[in-house]
């Protein structure tokens, strides 16, 4: 699957392994290039893959956020595990954006 | 020191050192056979930390930043450093959401994140020297290390 794909004005980005300021560099740049060539209103970031996020991946997803909500969209976070659900929603997020949690390592393996 | 040991890195503020750096610490602190979210929480800290030291204290100038960890019976004590501008006010530095960087989408977390997720965060700074960052964290219970 590709990292980036638009389907009906919702960008989809699916996020890597390790998300820090090293990655949030690469798809801030390449996620709003789209949001403006591809006419975006809708961003859906895919955590599927994560298994680390510091607060640059919440700076990722709040700049996102605020570039939509200008042109009435919205930001989603999908199959969030334990671990990205908990940073997401210290930083308040989980009251911004819609969440969709998935049963994932943490917990469980312990 | 008898129930002690000690690491230290010196390594180029760039942010493909981040990644290293966190997995480096954490590979260190297994010896306390912490829990998964401890490890987790440890990383994030650490990532909080040494991305501040990359992009607030150098500026992204490529310079030296030093962190230091021990280990004193079940704690963790981390220690990140660099010689770069330096926080003239740190308390305001620390408030939740502050940031002086907007323009990198920087979310005004990372000391909020470093006191959530480890025992105590303690910054010392002078502008134009630079910025120490100490950090600690008792790991619960699993085996003894040292054994």
């Amino acid at each position: 699957m590709e990292q980036f794909q638009v389907k009906q004005r919702t960008l989809i980005v699916r996020m890597p392994k390790e998300l820090d300021h090293h990655m949030a560099e690469q798809i801030r740049r390449r996620a709003d290039r789209m949001i403006a060539a591809e006419n975006v209103s809708r961003v859906e970031f895919d955590f599927r893959d994560t298994d680390f996020m510091d607060s640059s991946g919440i700076g990722v997803i709040m700049g996102r956020y605020q570039n939509v909500r200008l042109l009435g969209g919205g930001v989603a976070a999908t199959h969030v595990n334990d671990r990205i659900y908990r940073v997401l929603h210290l930083a308040g997020l989980t009251r911004l954006i819609e969440v969709k949690r998935e049963k994932m390592w943490n917990r469980d393996n312990e | 020191m008898e129930n002690s040991n000690e690491m230290k890195i010196i390594f180029d503020s760039r942010s493909c050192n981040e990644s290293f750096v966190r997995v480096s610490v954490a590979a260190f602190c297994t010896q306390l056979n912490p829990t998964l979210e401890e490890v987790a929480d440890i990383k994030t800290a650490v990532s909080e930390a040494v991305t501040n030291a990359i992009i607030h204290g150098y500026d992204s100038q490529v310079k030296k930043v030093e962190i230091t960890c021990r280990i004193e019976k079940r704690t963790l004590y981390v220690e990140v450093t660099d010689r770069g501008k330096g926080i003239a006010d740190v308390a305001k530095a620390m408030e939740p959401l502050f940031t002086t960087r907007p323009e990198l989408d920087r979310s005004g977390m990372g000391f909020a994140f470093m006191e959530a997720f480890m025992d105590d965060v303690q910054v010392e700074s002078r502008p134009g020297e630079g910025t120490t960052v100490r950090m600690k964290k008792t790991v619960g219970s699993g085996c003894r290390p040292f054994a």
